[in-house]
């Protein structure tokens, strides 16, 4: 059920502002989100500045700054730094923000204060680290492999270059997670709506010429859940950070389920 | 799980509203506003029935400021709920799902919606 305000032990408090760092002139202040499960507090809202002079150009390496700089108990995900392994997703804005990749979202993009959340509507860890273990356990249920009845051949499974075509925009994905937890459906529906970035990766596999079970998984995803609680809010296009688009691939399954009912 | 509950990150509270998630929200409310609406309807020709007094009574209220704000109210959800009614039309049929043409389509559907109103206020007010 849509429950639009947060339970009582996830209320945000005003946390601490950390000291500006001394004689900096080109500065940016971030509003982080900080969670500490050792304390048993309410999350709290603290407040850093940036030496943008001292730093790189993206939000994650303000991120990094600030855990070197001044605090390192700050935590976050982080590996590649290239947007291309999703661990840094997180909710950036200046005021409200839409999810992205810190590591591919440039700080001057933003006008003042830079405020970061998790993921939203997700359980949290400690800090900008959601809990994925369902998000996961979804991505599993879709079962994310090539599935043939055919004897294999002798060499590799062949397609035309229109049949490779059909899977651009598919499977350039990185489950960073973006897409789902910005989805107003997967926020209030999410333990049993798989939600765009798992429904993409299920039409990943019909969208493959190679795969042989499109019958089996389209039985699988039809439900009144798991794939009809998308209603084209297209938060999740909007905010994807390799700029695919979900809401088609939701759209293009339920076709396939329309047109094989005839 | 450990024996503590994790905390909900914040999600309504500090996500930015879209265009296409605004028009969304809205076509649920207006939808909801339309269902709410037949219920005067059914009001009304109920009233006919009854006879003049009743029949008077139903356009009193009508004709009072409360009843021609719910007029207009209602006249704006038929009119935003046909239009963006034909947005998911396209949707439904894989059109139009593209972020830009999404944005264009919103952007239509809404200055139509007020388009459409204000033709049928001037309509009713000749």
């Amino acid at each position: 059920m849509a429950e639009f305000t947060l339970p009582k032990n996830s209320r945000m408090v005003k946390g601490k502002e950390w000291p500006a760092p001394a004689g900096a002139t080109n500065t940016r202040q971030f509003k982080i989100y900080r969670y500490d499960p050792d304390s048993g507090k309410n999350p709290q809202l603290d407040i850093y500045t940036v030496d943008l002079d001292d730093c790189g150009p993206m939000v994650l390496d303000a991120l990094i700054w600030i855990k070197n700089k001044v605090d390192p108990t700050l935590t976050f995900r982080r590996s590649c730094r290239e947007g291309i392994c999703g661990s840094c997703a997180m909710n950036i804005g200046d005021g409200r923000g839409t999810n992205t990749l810190a590591c591919t979202q440039s700080i001057d993009d933003f006008k003042g204060m830079i405020s970061i959340y998790p993921l939203p509507h997700m359980p949290v860890v400690k800090d900008l680290v959601p809990d994925l273990t369902h998000f996961y356990a979804q991505y599993a249920s879709i079962e994310p492999w090539m599935k043939t009845q055919t004897p294999p051949p002798s060499r590799e499974r062949l397609q035309t270059p229109e049949e490779r075509k059909a899977l651009d925009g598919l499977y350039e994905c990185i489950l960073c997670a973006c897409c789902s937890t910005s989805c107003p459906s997967y926020w209030w529906n999410g333990d049993r709506y798989l939600g765009p970035a798992i429904l993409l990766q299920a039409y990943r596999w019909l969208a493959d010429s190679r795969d042989e079970a499109t019958g089996e998984r389209l039985d699988q995803l039809e439900d009144p859940f798991k794939l009809y609680r998308c209603h084209t809010i297209m938060n999740c296009a909007k905010t994807c950070p390799k700029g695919l688009n979900p809401a088609k691939a939701i759209a293009e399954t339920k076709k396939m389920i329309l047109e094989r009912v005839g | 799980m450990s024996e503590y509950q994790r905390p909900l990150s914040p999600h309504l509270q500090v996500y930015k509203p879209q265009l296409t998630s605004v028009t969304s929200i809205v076509h649920r409310g207006t939808g909801i506003a339309l269902a709410i609406g037949t219920l005067m309807l059914t009001a009304w020709v109920l009233s006919l029935a009854a006879g003049p007094e009743a029949l008077e009574c139903f356009n009193a209220f009508a004709g009072s400021w409360i009843g021609q704000l719910l007029l207009l109210g209602w006249t704006f959800s038929i009119f935003y709920h046909l239009c963006n009614g034909v947005r998911h039309l396209f949707w439904d049929a894989g059109k139009g799902l593209d972020v830009e043409t999404a944005y264009k389509t919103g952007y239509a559907a809404i200055i139509g919606a007020v388009v459409l109103t204000v033709l049928a206020v001037i309509i009713a007010l000749a």
